[in-house]
């Protein structure tokens, strides 16, 4: 029984770290544009940066993905699937700008 | 294959029942492919709307519509909301008493709630300032985008309404514990949409 509450407590504390550490991304995130220094472009680049990190925070905390060998379908069906969104969404957006800059 | 291996990703079962473990792997990654092949229909629009963005032909833009306060407290709900939610699975794969699971679930959606209202007022607010959807390639693409994403906040709270009725009338039986354990799979995977959508479209549009 002892085991099994130690048990709880670990998931419990990997809940609240996995909170703790997406507040303060999304807070960094929002006031970096909130006080902002930086450049346009790289003020984006860090809300980006940012963003990216959090969501690897959410995956790894709230949805269990991990490199454990058990969680490892799901990892390698998130990760084709960033993939796929990731040529898709690029390849929009490479084409239809080069596009709207030959008719301009 | 140790027991106290995590057998499936998401919020895995109680490990006592070996064959309950492997129907509920291939159950939860069926549900898997459906949140990745969503991932991929919101990832298309975040493509439209980057195209769109520049598309405003006068009308209202970004950085006259959006504001930081309300996307913060959204963030906030929707983020605290995925921690109640995890605390409401530790509870269900521990045994603690269905008041505790209950009490949980219901602050996950009364705090999915309160995010729902407060975008719904975002878009009231928007309308009034004359930016509908008609008005420009832009409004289309950002009202294609970000209600889409309330939308499947709404049926999740539909979906935690009806969980709450299951394990009220069946018990935390097998089927139940796999359905709560795919919801929470959907609610947190919505967080992550949300992350991309304050990320790229409100605090974007608000970089000067």
């Amino acid at each position: 029984m002892i085991r099994q509450s130690d048990r709880k407590r670990s998931e419990i504390r990997t809940y609240v770290t996995g909170y703790v550490l997406a507040l303060l991304l999304s807070a960094a995130a929002f006031a970096a544009v909130r006080w902002q220094h930086a450049t346009p472009t790289s003020a984006f680049a860090v809300v980006l940066a940012l963003a990216l990190a959090q969501m690897v925070v959410h995956f790894r905390y709230f949805l269990h993905i991990s490199l454990q060998r058990s969680a490892r379908d799901d990892l390698q069906l998130v990760l084709f699937s960033a993939v796929i969104a990731g040529l898709m969404v690029a390849g929009t957006l490479v084409i239809l700008f080069d596009l709207k800059a030959r008719m301009s | 294959m140790s027991a106290d291996e995590v057998r499936q990703a998401g919020l895995e079962l109680g490990r006592n029942d070996l064959l309950t473990h492997e129907q509920a792997g291939s159950a939860i990654f069926g549900f898997w492919v459906f949140l990745m092949s969503d991932a991929v229909i919101f990832a298309l629009l975040f493509a439209t709307y980057g195209v769109m963005l520049p598309a405003t032909v006068g009308g209202p833009t970004p950085a006259d519509e959006y504001k930081l306060v309300p996307t913060l407290i959204e963030t906030v709900l929707l983020l605290t909301s995925s921690f109640t939610f995890g605390l409401a699975s530790v509870a269900m794969k521990h045994g603690a008493s269905r008041r505790q699971l209950l009490g949980w679930l219901g602050v996950t959606l009364i705090l999915g709630i309160g995010f729902l209202g407060m975008e719904l007022h975002d878009f009231m607010i928007m309308f009034s300032d004359g930016a509908v959807p008609s008005r420009s390639g832009y409004l289309s693409s950002f009202f294609a985008l970000v209600p889409l994403h309330g939308l499947h906040v709404f049926f999740g709270s539909v979906w935690i309404v009806v969980m709450m009725v299951q394990v009220l009338t069946f018990g935390l039986d097998a089927r139940v514990k796999v359905n709560l354990q795919r919801l929470g799979l959907f609610w947190h995977f919505l967080d992550v949409v949300w992350i991309a959508i304050f990320s790229v479209v409100y605090l974007q549009g608000m970089i000067q």
